[in-house]
Formats: C-alpha cells, sequence, structure tokens
C-alpha cells in the first residue's frame, strides 16, 4: 500500500483488559535495563548463591557424594531456619545493589522529559503508573529471592520428606513474607527518591545514603546508650529484625559482655533490642512516606502555586 | 486505525458533530487564584480552535478536560461523559499533542509511538503495527528507528502528533501543534491536522496563539480571555454575520454619490475612481444605497460584503472581553 494513500481511522479491535496494563512498564523498562552487559551480568551473578544452597541442600542427602569428598555431615552447615534465614540475607543484598543500578532512572526519567503527561492522557492512572514503576523492580527481585528461595525449599522438603515439609511451613512463609517486605520497600524507596532526584547517579548515592549512614548513626547512639535502641533508626537492622521474628530467630535481649572469673559468670551485660511491633511500625511508616513523596510528584503538570 | 486508501473515502463518516465538549459552569483556581471562571457552552464542531491571549486559560483548559486538573466548580463532559466520574472512559477516546517536549529517554521513536498504544489499550502486535503506520501517516517513516534524542525540533513535533493518533482516538487534543516549526514543515502539519479533520473519524480541539493555523483548520472557535470565554461561534457564519462593511464597484460620477452617502450618516471611502467602501449605519438599508446611486444616475455593477478575517474577530472578542459566553 503506498504510503501516501494512508489516511486517519479509528481502532476498531479489541482492547487489553485495564487490570494488565501496568505490566505494560516492566516489560518496556527490562529492555533497557538487559541492554547492559554489566547489569545482566550482575544480576546471572545473583543466582550463584542459590546454586551453592541447591549444593548444600543435595549434599547433606547424599551419603557416597559426602564419602567421596571426605566431608561429615556434621561439617556442613545445617539446613534449617538459620540456613533460610542467612539465604535472604544474602539474596536481600543483593537485591539491594539491584534496584540501586535500576531504581533510580524509573520516575526521574520521565520527569526529566516531561513524559508522565503522555502517560496520564491515556486510560492509565497514577497508581498504575507506580505501581507499574514498582512491579520492575519487585518482578525483578522476587526471581533472585523468594522464587529460588522456596525452590530450595521445596527440594529440602522432597529429600527430607512429608514430615519436614509440615513441621517447616513456617520457613516458607518467612522467606515469602520476608523477601516480599525487603522488596517493597527498595521499590518505594528507591521510586520515591527517584521522584525527587532527578539526576540518577545523585539518587544512586541517596539511596546508597539512606542505608548506610542511619546505620552509622544507629551505631553511635547504641554506644552512648548502651541499648540497641538505636536500631530504630537503621533500616538494615529493622529488616533484619522483621527476618529474624519470621524465622522465629529473634532475641530481644542480646548479650553483650560477659565477665567471667575462676570459671563462673561474675556479670552479663545485655542490650535491648526494640520490640518486633517497633520495627513492623517503623517500615510501615517509611513506605507510608515514599507513598507520600511519590504522590507529590508523579503528575502529569506541576502547579505552581 | 488503519491506514488505508479506503478509509479517506469512508461513506459513513462516524465524527461526533452533537455535543463534543459541553462546558458546565467549569471553574478552575490554583492556589485560591481562579485560572478558568464558571465556563459554559457546548461545543460541536469537526474543528474547535482555542484562541486567546497568553495566559487566557487555554492549556488549562486542556488539562482539566485531559483530567490533570480537577475543576474547583461545575463540570464538563466530552462524549456526554462527565470528565469527574468518568475520566478513565474518557481518556480512552482522546489523543494528546502536549505543547511541551514530551518523550521518554533512550527510545527509539517507534518504540515510543508503540508504548504508548499499547498504553490506550491496544494488544502488543497491533500496537507496533500501528505505530509504524502512524509514523509514515505524519512522515516520519524513514526516521523511526532513530532514538527521540537525536530528532530536530520539528521532528519532535510530528512524533508527538503520532503517539497521540496511534491509538485512533475520537477526539484529539493539540497544543500548539506548530510551535517552532519552519514554513515548510509547518504547512505539513497543517494539512494533516486537515486530513484528519476531513477523514471524518475525529474531532480536533486546537489551541494556538498563531490566528493563521486556526482560521486554516479550524470551523469553529473558542476564544477565551482571562479565564472567562469571551467568543464561541462558527467561523464561517460569524465572517458573513457582519454585514455592515460594503465594498461596491460603480460607473458613473461619483462625487455626488459620495455626498449622499455620507448625508444618511455612512462613511465612506473611495479607493480608486469606480470602488467605494462604505460602513453602514443602523437602521440604513442597501435599498437606500440603491436608491440613491438612481437619484446621483451612478450604477452599482458590485456590491459585496467585506468578511471578518479570524483576526477581526479574535479583536472584536478582545474589546468586547467581559461579557459571558
Amino acid at each position: 500500500m503506498a504510503v501516501l494513500e494512508r489516511s486517519y481511522k479509528r481502532f476498531q479491535g479489541a482492547l487489553s483488559p485495564e487490570w494488565s496494563r501496568f505490566l505494560i512498564i516492566p516489560r518496556h523498562a527490562y529492555r533497557d535495563v538487559f541492554r547492559s552487559k554489566l547489569f545482566t551480568a550482575f544480576f546471572a551473578l545473583s543466582f550463584i548463591w542459590p546454586l551453592v544452597c541447591t549444593i548444600l541442600i543435595y549434599l547433606h542427602h547424599n551419603v557416597e557424594a559426602l564419602a567421596i569428598m571426605t566431608i561429615n555431615v556434621r561439617d556442613l552447615l545445617p539446613i534449617d531456619a538459620w540456613f533460610f534465614q542467612v539465604y535472604l540475607i544474602t539474596q536481600g543484598t543483593i537485591g539491594f545493589f539491584l534496584a540501586v543500578l535500576v531504581g533510580p532512572q524509573q520516575v526521574s526519567r520521565d520527569l526529566t522529559n516531561n513524559a508522565l503527561p503522555l502517560y496520564l492522557c491515556r486510560p492509565f492512572s497514577r497508581s498504575e503508573y507506580v505501581v507499574g514503576k514498582m512491579s520492575v523492580i519487585i518482578i525483578l527481585l522476587s526471581t533472585m529471592t523468594w522464587a529460588p528461595g522456596l525452590i530450595l525449599f521445596l527440594l529440602q522438603s522432597y529429600l527430607e520428606g512429608w514430615s519436614w515439609f509440615s513441621e517447616n511451613i513456617g520457613i516458607a512463609s518467612a522467606i515469602f513474607i520476608g523477601s516480599l517486605v525487603w522488596i517493597l520497600l527498595l521499590a518505594l524507596m528507591s521510586q520515591a527518591i527517584s521522584a525527587w532526584v532527578k539526576w540518577r547517579m545523585a539518587a544512586r548515592a541517596a539511596l546508597l545514603g539512606l542505608f548506610f549512614i542511619p546505620t552509622i548513626f544507629a551505631a553511635v547512639v547504641n554506644e552512648l546508650f548502651q541499648t540497641h535502641w538505636g536500631h530504630i533508626f537503621d533500616l538494615q537492622a529493622l529488616i533484619g529484625n522483621v527476618w529474624s521474628g519470621l524465622f522465629g530467630t529473634f532475641v530481644r535481649e542480646v548479650v553483650e559482655h560477659r565477665e567471667v572469673r575462676n570459671n563462673q559468670m561474675v556479670a552479663v551485660a545485655f542490650r535491648t533490642e526494640p520490640p518486633l511491633w517497633a520495627s513492623w511500625f517503623v517500615l510501615f511508616l517509611i513506605c507510608a512516606f515514599c507513598l507520600w513523596l511519590l504522590s507529590r510528584k508523579v503528575k502529569a503538570y506541576e502547579v505552581v502555586k | 486505525m488503519t491506514y488505508s486508501a479506503a478509509a479517506a473515502t469512508d461513506p459513513q463518516p462516524s465524527v461526533d458533530t452533537s455535543g463534543v465538549i459541553t462546558l458546565d459552569n467549569l471553574s478552575v483556581s490554583f492556589g485560591g487564584r481562579p485560572i478558568l471562571k464558571d465556563l459554559r457552552g457546548e461545543l460541536r464542531g469537526r474543528a474547535i480552535g482555542l484562541l486567546g491571549p497568553n495566559g487566557a486559560g487555554k492549556t488549562t483548559l486542556i488539562h482539566t478536560l485531559l483530567g490533570f486538573h480537577p475543576p474547583t466548580s461545575g463540570t464538563a463532559r466530552i462524549f456526554g461523559r462527565d470528565i469527574r466520574s468518568e475520566a478513565n472512559q474518557i481518556k480512552s477516546l482522546i489523543g494528546y499533542m502536549p505543547e511541551r517536549d514530551s518523550f521518554i529517554a533512550k527510545m527509539s521513536c517507534v518504540h515510543l509511538v508503540r508504548f504508548m498504544a499499547e498504553l490506550s489499550g491496544l494488544p502488543p502486535g497491533a500496537a507496533l503495527e500501528r505505530a509504524h503506520e502512524a509514523l509514515f501517516f505524519v512522515g516520519l517513516g524513514e526516521a523511526r528507528y532513530r532514538n527521540l534524542d537525536t530528532y530536530s525540533l520539528g521532528m519532535k513535533q510530528l512524533a508527538k502528533l503520532a503517539q497521540a493518533i496511534v491509538h485512533g482516538p475520537k477526539l484529539i487534543f493539540l497544543d500548539e501543534p506548530t510551535n517552532g516549526l519552519d514554513p515548510p514543515a509547518r504547512l505539513r502539519m497543517i494539512k494533516m491536522i486537515r486530513e484528519i479533520r476531513d477523514s471524518g473519524q475525529a474531532n480536533i480541539v486546537l489551541s494556538s496563539h498563531l490566528l493563521r493555523d486556526v482560521e486554516e483548520c479550524c470551523e469553529e472557535i473558542l476564544i477565551l480571555k482571562d479565564g472567562r470565554l469571551v467568543t464561541y461561534c462558527n467561523l464561517e457564519e460569524e465572517r458573513k454575520a457582519n454585514k455592515k462593511f460594503l465594498m461596491l464597484e460603480t460607473r458613473g460620477e461619483l462625487k455626488g454619490f459620495v455626498e449622499a452617502v455620507g448625508g444618511i450618516g455612512c462613511e465612506c471611502a473611495m479607493t480608486s475612481d469606480h470602488r467605494l467602501k462604505i460602513i453602514l449605519q443602523e437602521g440604513t438599508q442597501i435599498r437606500d444605497l440603491y436608491r440613491l446611486a438612481a437619484d446621483s444616475e451612478i450604477q452599482i455593477r458590485r456590491l459585496t460584503y467585506k468578511r471578518d478575517s479570524l483576526e477581526d474577530i479574535f479583536l472584536k472578542a478582545m474589546e468586547n472581553g467581559n461579557g459571558g459566553s
């Protein structure tokens, strides 16, 4: 058909379901994200630890392999709640760095290029936009946190038997909920920073700073007041407490100092962690604040009053 | 949108001219400052020109109709749907070409247009197909794989038009579509807008401060001043409505006739030996002129009304601009 003969005509075909349209954003975003070889390599490396965990679980149940390698099963890390918590801590940390690489450019690019009117003049709401942008990180981090984590859990259940599965089902929910809380926090924080800091490198630095500077502040507070309540300002400690609570390894009173004389304990110093509900509450407040920041910035046009 | 030769000769154009936009006491304020004040009216044309001086509220009106700003009071309806309660249904019917540059960085033009089509609800396959077609339609077919960052200003305007029409909307808002275009590019843009209008498939609302653009594309005009609607009229009818300004071509001695015309209170000016311009006064009829011509023994060979240009209509609206709709 000759190009010059073409004219305007309305679209008559069937439309895609409205509920699924937010997924268009991650689909197009991944094209850009995986164009970077450095990121692709880093993402591939994030699957090394799940692979190591798979091998460990396999070795626990393979006497012949242990005999060949002359390893005693007692020398291996036991497969219990702590094993899966370590898995989640490792994957969560890698996930954080992935979020630092991917998150800060999501909203800032659109704001810098005035792209929001193009999104919002269509049957696509502000909340769908935010959910779409967040799902870029949510989907990406899900593939390397709770999804392989649950596969590991199922592998262990398969090798250990039904009784292990039924006794430790709490671990599966801890892997899923713990990952989801972390991913949600990272997605919201990176999007909120992205909306307010338009320069990508500055946004990355801000996200890193938000996770590491409060840790230093918390350490100072803890030392000054001989407590662990300073962890209330420390995002890493907060999520650590939440994970410990979910895996059932949370201890509020932490032994800080022991004094032993003549094989007898003469003094024990404790430091008290903030209660679990406080950690959940602070994380909730951070998420709510991020949503508020996003609602202030994600608009088709800013009205200068 | 299927771009086909057949579409141009569609025997049943589906353009909606019965109440495209209804303004129902629409007011918008920012920080307590009123920007749009009590707008009322029903806009019906295939192509409606939105005119007004800078700061009159043209862009705010478009943004309010698009749902970007909530109305302070009153409401508006697009194709009978309320902008307050049925915003999503309305948005699926409209396309918007923003005034400012609006793009997504590091995207090729075809990728952007396809992405926008998908956000409008088109399935991925159809979106890609129509993105290519839309870009060929606007004349960016050869440059469609280039990154948008490398586009010239004129090309960016075309890309904005492509994303506005890719999903085949029923109503298209064009905000200053010829901004920054050189004369040939401007002509191409005007031609495309007229093509869309004449296809009978979509209504157009064109906001511009360039009267010529509106004059060439629009049938109806809405003029805003200080947030108020001062004129909404059919351009052709408004031009014809002013029948006070006459051009006469005569034969014979004009001196006596000119004096006689001045005698009945009409202003009169000779442009050449045989041509006259006359402004009729209230109560003066054309037949009075013929009577005076007969008395002065001259022939009136031709009598025409000078039609108002859009500039005349606009300036008149600005002078009388304190009225309502």
